[in-house]
């Protein structure tokens, strides 16, 4: 059985005559949390847009759960995307819809459940990122960063996805609420981690990835300097990496 | 000189790929959008939504173009026609002014301004906050979900509110016709009845409709293409203003020229 549940063969990314991705080969582990870590421009997100196939190879193949995703067609690759889900750098909410309303969304555009069965399972999965029922009908607008993130992975947990995917999930958010953040990212990964459930995180944050990783990639210009456990990765002997642990 | 010659024709070229670039984006958009349009699901919902938006919350705005519009046009034409001693022709050519031109035109012009700009705003918002992305990665096509409600909703919800202008225009030249100018009620109806066409209604209905889908995808396209943060939202919705309402004016004159011949 395959230990990965994304792997990058070759791949390359070009804009016009800067390389992005420099033929990246590695998989990211089933079962485990993942963070690519990176300075701002080393192509982590561009890396993200192809996971999800926003962005397509200019060559290699992206194979998520043991399926090119580059090679399926338009229609094929939208309801893959439903495998997945994501938490956005500042939530992405539906600025017009409530906290109960955004966790919904994509239960009544993609489920048969019925009103009772959604309203149920919204409230649960809210209440298990500790919104409460007040919160629930709010609207973005009026909730904290903090608040914002945990209906955004409420949201992302709708579907129950096989992998989870998180763009910088505490920039901007105080100590305190970016450790609760990072708590509920690995209670989310250790309660679904029997469903073959995934975690990427991209992050800048060295000190938070070190706590709650199992696997770190690191990348720079385009290539990846490490891919390792987070053990081996704290002790590298990689100048980059040093010079990053040393922030 | 020839380096500051080279810079201007460099300068040319590059306005030139830009604008080429633009029409390139925006006929890749109108295409999608019509193949969108026709691929289920069908966001009815959403439609009326959008019929609801577009139509019904600019009725108000429509009222008051409208009665000062008829009022105004019809007490001109009676100064002009005075003269020749032809103040019965006030109805027919304030209605027949209306039906062709005033009522379609100038509906295209006040919803480009409310409902163009709020689509640009609102898609665009949507795009700099990664909602549209949100969308995407749940794996539902953001063009479907927003920009085909809001193209279709302001196709059928122009020619309507066109009716409405008509309507309440013949209305206000009829009060300023009958009332203040003193015009008999009969010879002012009966005139409008003699003159006026179903041929001139559909060339207004035609109109009202074409207008429509431009200020729908004009509004849509440039929310789509917003760059940056709300500047970048501001700069869209302008833009969205601007080409919405030429395009209205300019694309009249075409469709006139062309409507006139077949009805």
């Amino acid at each position: 059985m395959n230990e990965y549940s994304i792997e990058f063969k070759n791949l390359v990314k070009t804009f016009g005559n800067s390389t992005i991705l420099n033929n990246l080969s590695f998989g990211i582990h089933k079962n485990k949390i993942t963070t690519i870590l990176g300075f701002s421009g080393a192509g982590k997100t561009t890396l993200m847009k192809h996971i999800l196939g926003l962005t397509m190879p200019t060559s290699g193949d992206v194979i998520v759960l043991g399926t090119a995703i580059n090679k399926l067609d338009e229609m094929s690759l939208r309801e893959f995307r439903r495998n997945f889900g994501m938490v956005f750098q500042y939530a992405a909410l539906f600025d017009f819809l409530t906290s109960f309303e955004n966790v919904a969304f994509p239960l009544r555009e993609f489920t048969k459940m019925n009103e009772e069965e959604i309203k149920d399972k919204v409230l649960k999965l809210l209440d298990s990122v500790g919104i409460s029922r007040e919160a629930a009908y709010r609207l973005p607008s009026e909730l904290s960063g903090g608040m914002r993130k945990r209906v955004g992975l409420a949201r992302g947990l709708a579907l129950d996805p096989h992998i989870m995917l998180y763009d910088e999930p505490t920039s901007g958010l105080d100590p305190i609420t970016t450790h609760m953040v990072y708590d509920l990212m690995r209670d989310t990964q250790l309660a679904n981690v029997k469903n073959g459930f995934t975690s990427v995180i991209i992050s800048h944050d060295i000190h938070a990835t070190l706590k709650y990783s199992d696997y770190i990639v690191f990348m720079e210009k385009g290539t990846v300097v490490e891919h390792l456990d987070v053990e081996s990765f704290k002790k590298s002997a990689n100048p980059v990496i040093r010079r990053f642990l040393e922030l | 000189m020839k380096a500051m010659v080279e810079k201007q024709i460099e300068q040319l070229g590059n306005t030139v790929m830009q604008m080429l670039q633009g029409l390139g984006d925006f006929t890749n958009f109108t295409f999608k959008t019509i193949f969108w349009t026709f691929k289920p699901p069908y966001r009815f919902k959403l439609l009326f939504e959008q019929i609801y938006f577009i139509g019904n919350k600019s009725v108000f705005i429509i009222f008051l173009t409208s009665s000062f519009t008829g009022a105004v046009f019809a007490y001109q034409i009676y100064v002009g026609m005075k003269v020749i001693n032809a103040d019965s022709f006030i109805g027919p050519l304030v209605t027949i002014a209306l039906a062709k031109e005033l009522a379609p035109v100038l509906s295209g012009l006040v919803v480009a301004g409310r409902c163009g700009a709020a689509m640009a705003a609102q898609i665009g918002t949507m795009k700099v906050t990664e909602q549209i992305d949100a969308l995407e990665v749940m794996g539902i096509n953001s063009y479907q979900y927003l920009a085909v409600p809001r193209i279709l909703g302001a196709t059928i919800s122009l020619p309507l509110l066109s009716a409405i202008f008509l309507m309440i225009g013949y209305g206000g030249s009829w009060l300023i016709g009958t009332k203040l100018l003193q015009i008999d009620e009969v010879i002012f109806t009966s005139k409008v009845s003699d003159f006026m066409e179903l041929g001139m209604v559909a060339e207004g209905i035609i109109k009202a409709t074409v207008f429509g889908y431009l200020i729908g995808i004009i509004g849509t396209y440039h929310g789509f293409m917003v760059q940056g943060g709300a500047e970048g939202v501001g700069k869209g919705t302008n833009m969205a203003v601007v080409w919405g309402m030429i395009t209205v004016l300019v694309v009249d004159f075409f469709l006139t020229s062309f409507l006139t011949k077949i009805l």
